[in-house]
Formats: structure tokens, sequence, C-alpha cells
């Protein structure tokens, strides 16, 4: 961990005034359970990390907002949280994770790409610029979305399932505060110069909002380990009902894609279906019909159908 | 999960900025970033060279000087000479590190020291042979090495006095943040089923 | 022929075979205990490494100019110099020592190597690929192995193995050494092998005649207790070896301990095995011939050749193995070397051969339990195992079932030596009653302090409570390394002889006022010396001690002793049970119940000798079900030296374990270790255990759940 300044502002414009427009200068602390790692293993190298631990605007946890800096534990700790965000924070099991992680951290996480973790950037080229992933040792890594350069995986848990829920999230930067779907804040890098996320680096995510409505949600990971593993697939699934008949669907695969996959082939299969054994296989065989396995990986295609289907039925109840 | 059914209430930390609470020479004056908005933010920047910063662990004050980037388990291991939170991967995965800041597990080497100034550590060494949790690891031997007991040990008093009266399944999954590599887990579920007897939940101690 | 030394019988045994708490329990379980990681001397500098990024690779320039300029920065050694090759990444080059860490990582990170890179290999699973890295191994044939094939009335043929997998103890490798005078150095060592690290430390510091010379007795190691070696932790390393020269350089101590990702690369690796076998047996499951075409890599090195068939020995065998040399962390020794991977290569393969016999595999190893060398303890211990698995309920024909989860059972059996290793313990006796062994002796976990204590209690009749044990101190009479299972043998056999010499010389003392002629005629028992044939003369253990006066006990106890009775053996069988389900949609393996039974001559501590086989257990469970060393061919590099993408069992991943001391069956065989018979069968009983639930072999382990999902296709789905 190289030398750095830091900061404790009390408020949001404060933080925003301390961070760069430039990426790599500057890092946002809050949980720092993804932070310190990157530092440690000198992927970031900030000269300044600004700490949220002051800014009390950003956390609570309600039946409409979500606080960025609310850890899992506190999230976990509301009864007001929809079954698919609960059952993937569920997911994060360590205490110690749950009691330091926040959302919103848990939302911007760096992939756990091992290419990238170890140096060779997010888009994991060797030095004379040759992807290392399509060839290499990709049993982790994206089966869809994943024509290149980028070829990780989505670290986040419960973004699927957020965006399955339609969820918004503010984020506030030198130009005053902003909303936008979740599902916007993620994107596929395609030149070394861009992240996986649309976040300015001198913006700060502050909350995340749900609609309501009154889906049914559910999330499904498939995990190696039963406890403290990061999914090998998962889906986070929200049905709005018109008595047995899915109304319409949203179906969101976590750790599948370089972001956040929303199947619309899964969706438009289950819109008008009664839930059933059949409708939920059709759908998962319908969210990974555009899967592109890479040379070690084609066994995370039935894992991400099972997480669909799994997590249809759960919504489904 | 059950047992998480409470959040935490606000520990107060947003109350008091450590900057209220020491005294900082260095200022904005070691800023490698002159950008503009720095300055304009007012914000109180520190570092990168070492900081004073005072720690309340187990109950008392601890006063040091660190750069912002030394984290809490080297500040507790290097400049406090407290050992008994091991330094294993370094990367917020095996627990061995466990202590207890505000009442819950988190682990040291993931939280920057200066991030821990007005809140309340508690380390191992806060226990005697004779808490029930250290005497029932002893007792099931849930311990080979021991390189991961204290870890072990802290993340089981966090998890006994937020969960009173756990199953089986409850341990499992509230000490599913720690490893120990030589495989003493069945001592580990038996000492924390029995521990949960004795810990009952509330604080033993007034810190 | 009987001595003096001889264990007691059963029924005068008080302590020796209870379930004794370790005495070291209550320090480790508060943070008390004092590791290598741990020593913070005063004036302690922090010693980082720099090391390769490349997996092969010839240095050509170095330069520490950079890093000596960093203020803070008090030395810098180099481990390798220009012209050398680096042979996989994270092999070290030079180390710093700062005023902290922070600075010495500092420092790691200004300190330039230039290099020439060289190709690399780093994968050897297919051995097809391996070309000019294949080094020739062993070849042996017994019998006519392609005629007995030929006349087995079933054969089979098929590719098992064992990935490499990394010790990953929870302290790192390392030592904190302080050079203070020109000849005093202590080492606080994290080590398995209190008694050699001097040597070792004294003969890498005689290659640099820079250095003064120093002798193994001018070095102090001290190792109260150490984080877990797993067979890693015999030497000095270099990184001790750098540590010394610091200290030297600034007259200082100095900590080096590896970093995670650094433990992981270059401080331990178990081998991977690989093979081609092929099987026969006759109609009647009698097994014929066992044929295999094995590979395996140790890193650059050659590599042992396996063990192979694993216990089973049919007349007809042929064995052709190869190694291949890799540009991987080398290979050191893991619990029981070579065994476990044989044992999945073996047993799995005779598993499979039941299956095409139409056999319950418990009634296949049942007969064949004649072609190992111990067959009537394998039979019984299979049946025990059966028992508590409740097999003949769970086992169906492999494959058999219905429902997207599956449940199967396996086994596996093994075989280990164990026998004591060199030893000598002093035990003293003072006036004031107080007792003590003091042997350079180590407890890495297993309990050996405790073993002590309770054989000297044992023997001077006292409760473990009032008893001392002065170990993990180089400055104590030495001691074998704690390796192979050698270490219970030996210091239980010396700890007994020192103390009955010890208690022998006491008797003497009041052989006169218990009215007895010699020491023959008092026995030791309860807290008190008494006549053996008039219990009621006797005098209370301190009041005995007070006749010292001045004197002090001080007495010598030695393995081997060629007169001091066989306290001692080497030789066991064991046979484990694995109970699984897996959820044949996802392919994912989850452990319900392990039954271990083993063999182990004579328990001291019977709690402590339980837990060595439940950690046994649970760390088989690791490498059948998740632990993988994972190499990038491309970069050559570790991808996964972390403990989050090495995956290892936490507290909820294990199921129920079940362990069975064959207590009380083998005492008269005496003391045997216990470190490594039980870790070697878990993989093999697993991956069997998933065969019986799929129908399908997994053919290599870890069993993950890509080869699940793949072995399923293969057979042709899931039904």
């Amino acid at each position: 961990m190289e030398a750095f300044e830091y900061a404790a502002p009390n408020s949001v414009k404060e933080a925003v005034g301390l961070l760069s427009s430039n990426w790599g200068e500057a890092d946002v602390l809050a949980g720092g359970t993804d932070l310190l790692s990157l530092l440690k293993e000198g992927v970031h190298t900030p000269k300044r990390v600004v700490s949220l631990k002051n800014v009390s605007g950003l956390k609570g946890v309600s039946a409409s907002r979500i606080g960025a800096t609310a850890t899992i534990a506190e999230l976990l700790g509301s009864s007001s949280v929809p079954a698919a965000v609960r059952q993937a924070a569920e997911g994060i099991t360590s205490p110690q994770m749950r009691a330091m992680g926040t959302v919103g951290g848990e939302l911007l996480q760096r992939p756990r790409c091992w290419y990238f973790r170890n140096g060779y950037g997010l888009l994991g080229k060797d030095a004379k610029g040759k992807s290392l992933a399509p060839n290499g040792e990709n049993q982790y890594h994206a089966i869809i979305g994943n024509k290149g350069p980028a070829y990780f995986v989505s670290a986040s848990s419960l973004a699927p399932a957020l965006i399955a829920l339609e969820a918004t999230v503010t984020v506030t930067g030198p130009d005053g505060e902003d909303e936008m779907p979740l599902e916007k804040l993620f994107q596929t890098p395609s030149s070394d110069s861009q992240r996986e996320n649309t976040l300015q680096p001198n913006q700060v995510l502050t909350g995340i909002n749900l609609p309501g409505g009154g889906a049914r949600s559910a999330t499904y990971e498939v995990r190696q380990r039963q406890l403290m593993d990061w999914p090998l697939a998962s889906a986070s699934v929200a049905l709005k009902m018109s008595g047995d008949t899915v109304e319409s669907a949203r179906v969101v695969l976590g750790h599948v894609a370089p972001t956040p996959w929303r199947s619309s082939d899964a969706e438009s299969a289950l819109a008008g279906k009664a839930v059933s054994e059949d409708t939920a296989m059709a759908a998962a065989k319908a969210a990974l019909s555009a899967a592109t396995p890479l040379s070690r990986n084609k066994h995370k295609v039935q894992l991400a159908r099972v997480a669909v289907k799994r997590a249809i039925l759960r919504a489904a109840g | 999960m059950e047992g998480l059914k409470e959040t935490q209430p606000p520990n107060g930390f947003s109350r008091r900025s450590f900057i209220q609470g020491v005294s900082v020479g260095s200022g904005a004056a070691g800023a490698l970033l002159a950008t503009p908005e720095a300055e304009a933010a007012g914000g109180d920047v520190v570092g990168p060279g070492a900081v004073s910063m005072t720690l309340r662990i187990n109950g008392r004050n601890h006063s040091l000087e660190a750069e912002p980037r030394v984290t809490l388990l080297d500040a507790l291991r290097d400049r406090l000479d407290m050992t008994g939170a091991k330094k294993v991967c370094d990367r917020a995965t095996c627990g061995a590190c466990t202590v207890m800041v505000d009442g819950q597990a988190v682990y040291a080497c993931t939280m920057l020291a200066i991030e821990a100034e007005g809140r309340e550590i508690r380390t191992i060494e806060s226990l005697s042979a004779n808490d029930p949790v250290p005497r029932n690891f002893v007792k099931h031997d849930a311990q080979q090495c021991g390189f991961c007991t204290p870890g072990f040990v802290m993340a089981c008093q966090a998890f006994l006095e937020n969960n009173p009266n756990p199953s089986q399944a409850d341990v499992e999954a509230g000490l599913s943040g720690n490893i120990c590599r030589c495989g003493t887990y069945v001592g580990v579920r038996l000492a924390a089923l029995d521990a949960a007897k004795e810990v009952k939940g509330g604080r033993r101690r007034g810190y | 022929m009987a001595t003096k030394y001889d264990w007691p019988s059963a029924a005068d045994r008080s302590v020796i075979g209870r379930s004794v708490s370790r005495l070291d329990g209550a320090e480790k379980a508060t943070g008390r205990a004092k590791y290598a990681y741990d020593r913070n001397p005063e004036g302690l500098l922090v010693g980082r490494l720099v090391t390769s990024p490349h997996a092969n690779a010839r240095i050509t320039r170095i330069d520490a100019s950079g890093a000596e300029r960093l203020k803070g920065v008090r030395g810098v050694v180099l481990i390798k110099d220009i012209g050398d090759e680096v042979q996989w990444t994270g092999a070290e080059i030079a180390a710093i020592a700062a005023d902290t860490e922070e600075i010495a990582r500092d420092a790691v990170r200004k300190f330039k190597v230039e290099y020439e890179v060289l190709s690399h290999l780093v994968k050897e699973e297919d051995v097809e690929k391996a070309g000019n890295r294949v080094v020739p191994g062993q070849e042996n044939t017994e019998g006519d192995p392609s005629k007995a094939l030929q006349e087995a009335d079933v054969t089979h043929e098929g590719y098992y193995g064992a990935a490499t997998i990394t010790h990953c103890c929870m302290e790192p490798h390392g030592n904190t050494v302080h050079w203070k005078g020109e000849k005093d150095i202590t080492v606080w060592a994290s080590t398995q092998a209190v008694g050699r690290i001097g040597a070792d430390l004294a003969k890498n510091l005689a290659a640099d005649p820079s250095l003064p010379k120093v002798s193994p007795s001018d070095i102090r190691v001290i190792t109260p207790v150490m984080g877990g070696g797993f067979g890693s932790k015999f030497n000095i390393d270099s990184w001790g070896v750098a540590a010394a020269k610091l200290s030297r350089m600034t007259g200082r101590p100095v900590k080096i301990m590896l970093d995670r990702d650094e433990e992981l690369q270059m401080a331990g690796a178990r081998p991977s095995y690989f093979g081609n076998v092929k099987v026969g047996a006759k109609k009647d499951g009698t097994l014929t011939v066992f044929d295999v075409e094995s590979w395996a890599t140790s890193g650059v090195g050659r590599g042992g050749n396996p063990a192979l068939p694993y216990v089973i020995e049919p007349p007809n065998q042929r064995v052709r193995h190869v190694n291949v040399a890799t540009n991987t962390g080398p290979a050191r020794a893991w619990r029981a070397p070579r065994h476990p991977q044989c044992a999945v290569i073996t047993h799995c393969a005779l598993t499979d051969l039941a299956h095409k016999l139409d056999m319950d595999p418990v009634d296949f190893f049942k007969k064949n339990a004649d072609l190992t060398a111990r067959p009537d303890v394998y039979r019984t211990e299979i049946d025990k195992a059966a028992e508590l698995i409740d097999w003949k309920e769970k086992y169906h024909k492999p494959g058999e079932g219905s429902g997207h989860v599956r449940r199967g059972v396996g086994l596996s059996i093994h075989t280990w030596g164990g026998r004591p290793h060199d030893s000598q313990c002093r035990v003293v006796i003072e006036p004031d009653g107080s007792a003590s062994a003091e042997i350079g002796s180590q407890d890495i976990g297993t309990g050996t302090r405790t073993v002590i204590a309770m054989v000297l209690a044992e023997t001077l009749a006292l409760p473990v409570s009032r008893v001392n044990v002065k170990m993990g101190d180089s400055s104590f009479p030495p001691s074998g390394a704690s390796g192979g299972s050698t270490t219970v043998g030996g210091v239980s056999s010396s700890t007994r002889r020192a103390a009955v010499n010890a208690l022998e010389k006491l008797k003497e003392k009041v052989a006169g006022d218990l009215g007895a002629s010699s020491a023959d005629e008092i026995e030791a028992k309860d807290g008190y010396l008494r006549l053996k044939e008039n219990p009621k003369k006797r005098i209370a253990w301190t009041a005995a001690c007070r006749k010292l006066s001045t004197e002090t006990i001080s007495e010598m106890g030695n393995q081997p002793d060629r007169d001091g009775g066989k306290l001692a053996d080497s030789g066991v069988g064991g046979v484990q049970m694995a109970d699984v389900s897996v959820d044949m949609e996802t392919g994912i393996v989850t452990m319900n119940k392990m039954v271990a039974v083993q063999d182990c001559g004579l328990i001291i501590d019977l709690k402590l000798a339980e837990s060595q086989v439940y950690g046994s257990l649970i760390m088989g469970i690791c490498s059948a079900l998740w632990e993988e060393r994972v190499y990038d061919q491309m970069s050559g590099v570790y991808l996964n030296a972390d403990m989050e993408f090495y995956k290892l069992a936490g507290i909820g991943d294990i199921g129920e374990l079940v362990v069975h001391m064959m207590t009380g069956v083998y005492d008269d065989r005496g003391v045997i270790g216990l470190g490594e018979p039980p870790a070697i069968s878990p993989m093999a009983a697993i991956s069997n255990a998933v065969f019986n639930a799929i129908g399908a072999r997994v053919p290599t382990v870890p069993v993950t759940p890509d080869k699940v999902l793949a072995a399923l296709e293969k057979k042709g789905g899931m039904a």
C-alpha cells in the first residue's frame, strides 16, 4: 500500500470537492472491504483517500431508500427490504463483511477477476496487449457479453436484485445530484480508459431508491462453498403477478457478464404465463440462449440456467 | 439471518470527527493533490506522513503516530504490541485478525486505524482464560496450532453477544468469516454452543 | 522382554489414555501465546522480500539504490545475484529491512530488477504437452501385468489424479532474528524443527565469508508455539538467512514473515499426481493386476516416485512414472507425502473396478484386504466404519436414485509408518517438589507439550497440573523434527525413560526412610512413594523431594535406547467413509458425514488424538472439494495465491464428522504417530462417494462443479 493523504469530510459536497476529476488520483473509502485490498495489491494507488465515515446523510435503510453507506448488516436488519435484495445480502455470509461492507461499496466493488487483481488491468492484458482470459484460466469469467475486450464478471450480488426491482441510484458530483436507473451505473468497458461503471471520478454514490410496486422477487445464487464464497452465477427476478399469471417480469443475472445482465428474452418467456417448473426452465434457457462460454467456463451456462430457474420458482413461492 | 434483526444503533462516530480529538500538524500542507476543489472544500486533509491518533481499545485510550495507510491490525500489532489479533490473509477473508468495533466483529486488517478513531475497539486482550468463550475453546479443543484462534474467539464473542440462543446452523453462519487450517471446526462448534449458555447476550464488560 | 520403562498396564494408568485439555490452550485462546510473528523485541526492524514477477527468467541487472535511499531503510541483502535464474513467480531475490513495514514495502517497490525472460511451463495435467520438461522416474514391474490383464475376468481403465495444493499455513513462514554478539544469535522461528534450524542457519551463513563463523550452538532457536507447518517448515529458508544477515548488518532484530501470496507461491506445495490406470480382477473380485502410467510435478525439482499401487498390492504390477518440471513453487512435504494422491489413483480405480464386477466396494475391499500388509486390521476397521456411517442403508448401485439431489457413499483405506524419531529428554526433580521435562522438541499444534506432561505425570504419579514442560527451545536436549508422525513416539519414549530414571533417584533417596533395601521395592502412586509390598508405608511427593535438600535430580532419557524397552512402534492402517450429496443440476457437492476409523497403538491423550483425526478429515475435505493451485500458462502467474480463490473449508462446509480410535486394541504395540495417517483417505473416499451418488467418475480432485457436470454430460445426462 502506497502512502496517501486522508480526509474525512462532513458532507457529500466536501467529499466531492476532495476528489479529483481524473481516475487514479483519489479514492472514496466507505466500508473499505474492497478498497483496502486494492490498495494493498497496488491495483489502486491513489494519492488521496476520502472517507465517508463522517457523512451522516448517507446512512439509513427504508422501504424506498437505502443509503450508500448503510452496511450489509443494517440492510439485513431492516424489515422493509424486498426478498430478492435480502436473499442476495444473505449470500454475503461473513458477519465481519456484513458489519463493514456498505451497500454502495458492494455495488461499486471492482471485479474479482484474478488477472485484474494480479496487476494485468481491468481488461486483463499482458505486456504485449494480449488478453489473458480467453485462452487462460477463465473458469470464473464471463459467459455472456464477453466478445471482448472485457471478460471479467461484475462482482456485485446486490445489483442484479436491485435492478430487477427497478432501483435507481443518486450520485453527486461537482455539478450536483443526478438520478439514474441502477442499470445505467454499469457498463462494459471497451477500452483501457473505461471502468466497469459510469460513475465519474469525482462523483459519489449517495443512495439507492426503490420504487416499490409489489413485485414478488427472489434471488438464487450458485455457490461452491456453502458460506463465504463468491457466487459462480446468480439470478434475481421480480414478477408482477396477475393472479397466477406473470404480468411482467424482470430477470437479471449476476456474475456471468461484465455487468449485471438483464435478460429480456427470459422476461418475454415468462410474460403471460403461469409459473411452473417448465416455464421457469424455458425462461432459464432463453436467458442463456445467447451465452458464448470461454474455453473453461461452459459449466457456468448451466449454473446460470439453474440460478434463473430456481430464482423464478423461489419468487413464485 | 436470525440475530441480526436489529440494526446497530448509531455508534456515534459521526458526532465526533477525529480531527477534533487530536491536533494535526501537517493539515493540508502535505497535500499531493493541489486541486482547487480540495482547497475550496475546506476538508481537513492529513498525511501522507504520520498522524497522531487516539484509539480506544478495551476501554482505554492509546495514542500513537501512524500514517493514514496503517491498518488497525498493524497499529495493534506493530505500534501497540497487542499481538493477539493475527495477520494471515491480510485481505478480509480468513478472520484471524477479527476484533470487535462498536460491538460487532470486523476484520482489523481491512480497516484503517484512522477510521477506527472514536470507536470502541475490543481485542482478544480483553478476554481472560476464565471467560466463557476462551474457556470453552480450551475445553473442546477448538484449536491446534492456535494461530486462527484469537480471531475465532473474538468472532465467537461478538456473535454470541448478538445472538444469545444459537442453533448449530446459526453458529456456522455466524462464524463463517473465519478459516482454520488445522481443521478445528468440530471443537469450535461445540465451544460456541456451550459458551452460548454462559454469554447470554449481555455484554459482560462495561465497555 | 519386560523393562522398568514399559508403559504401565491399562489398569495401572491414571493419566495416559485420558482426555486432557491442551496445556497451552488458554494462552492461545486468549491471544497471549507469542508466535514468531508476534515477537517485537526492542529496536525491531521489519524485513520484506523482493520477488520475481516472472515464472522463468535470468537476472540481468539489479539496482538497489532507490530502495537504499529511502528514509528508514536500514539494510538490503541480495538472495539472488545478476546472472542467477529465478524459476517461479515469487522466487526470492532480495530482502530489505526498514523501520516499519510500510517503509519496507515502499522500498521493495523502489528496488529495480531487470530480467531476460525465458520460456516457462506451469501446467502438468496434460503430460503430452510437457515436451522436454518430462524427466524419467520410477519404472517397476512385478509379475506379468500384460498377461494378467489379458487373463483377468474383468478389467477397467481410467484416468485419475489430484491437483497440487498449497500448505497455506496460518502463520506464514518466517522468523524474527537477533544477531546480538559475534557468536550470539537468537532465532524466534516458526518451525517444525527447533533442533535443526541452528545447524541449517550456521551452514548457510558459512557460505558467506564476510560473516563471522558461527556454529549451531551459537544460535538459540525459540519456538514455544507455531502457527502450522504440515510438513513445510523444516528449514531456515532464504528469508531466515536474510533476516540474520540484516540483523548482523544493522545490529537490530529483524523480522521477516512471508506475505500470504508469498506463502502460497514459494513456501509449500504438495505435488500433484496423475495416472492412467489399468486394473483387472477375477470374477470373485480378487484383484490380480495394477498397471499405471503416472506423472507429477514438484516444481522445477525432480520430485518423488509414487506410492502405487497404494496399500493393496496385487501379484502383477507395473508402474511407469515421470516427473514434469514446471516453473511453479517447489514442493515440500505435506502430511503423508504422496499417500493421499496415490490413494485417489488406486482406490478410485478399484472402486470403479468393483462397480464393473457388480460388487459393493465394502465387499471388494474386504476381499482384497488379503493383498495388504494387515488384512485383519482393515477388515475390522471397514466393518466398524460401515456400521458408523450406516453403509448398508446408504449404499446403492452407482447413480441409482432420483431427484436433483443425489446422495452417495464411498470409502478409502490407508497406511503409514510413524516410527519414533530420535529424542532426548531431561527430567528435573527439585527439592521444592517441582518436576519438569526439558526437551528441545516443538509443539506444532498437535499437542506435544501436553503429551510430554502426561507421560511425566503418569510416571511420577502426579497430577498433570503438578508437572512442567519446558520445550520449544534449542537450549534443551535435542529432539527430532516434527514430521512424518514421528514426534509422539519419540518424545513420549524419551520422556518416559528420563522420568523413570529420575524417579529411581528419588526412590533411592527415600529408600532408607521407607525401610526399603532398594529402589525396586518402591512405587510411585497417587502423589506418594510407597512400598510395593506395604502400601501403607509411604511418603508424600513433596516430603520425598524435601529429602533432596540442596540436591537436584536431573536424569536423561533417550530414544532410541536399546535397553529401554519397546515404547513406540510404527505402521498403522485406517479406513474412512464419506457420505455426500450432489446437486445434479449444479454439480455442487456437499458433505453430509464422514467417518474415520483409525488404528493408533497406545493413545496418550485421547482428546488431542481425536483432534488430529478431525483436523485431517477437514483438511482432506478441503482438497477433495475446493483446493487447487491455479497457474496461468500464458503469464506464468499463480492466480489464486490468496485465501479467496484458494478455497478452504469453513465451519459450515464439513458436515458431521465421526472419529473412532481403535483404542485398547493395539495398546501393547506402544505409541504410534497419528499426524499423517488420517490425512490420507479423505480425497479418495469423497471422490468415491460422488461416484456412488452420480454414477459417473469425476477423474481428479478437487471435485468441482465443472468436472461433475462434465462427468454427467459424458455419461449422458443426469438421469
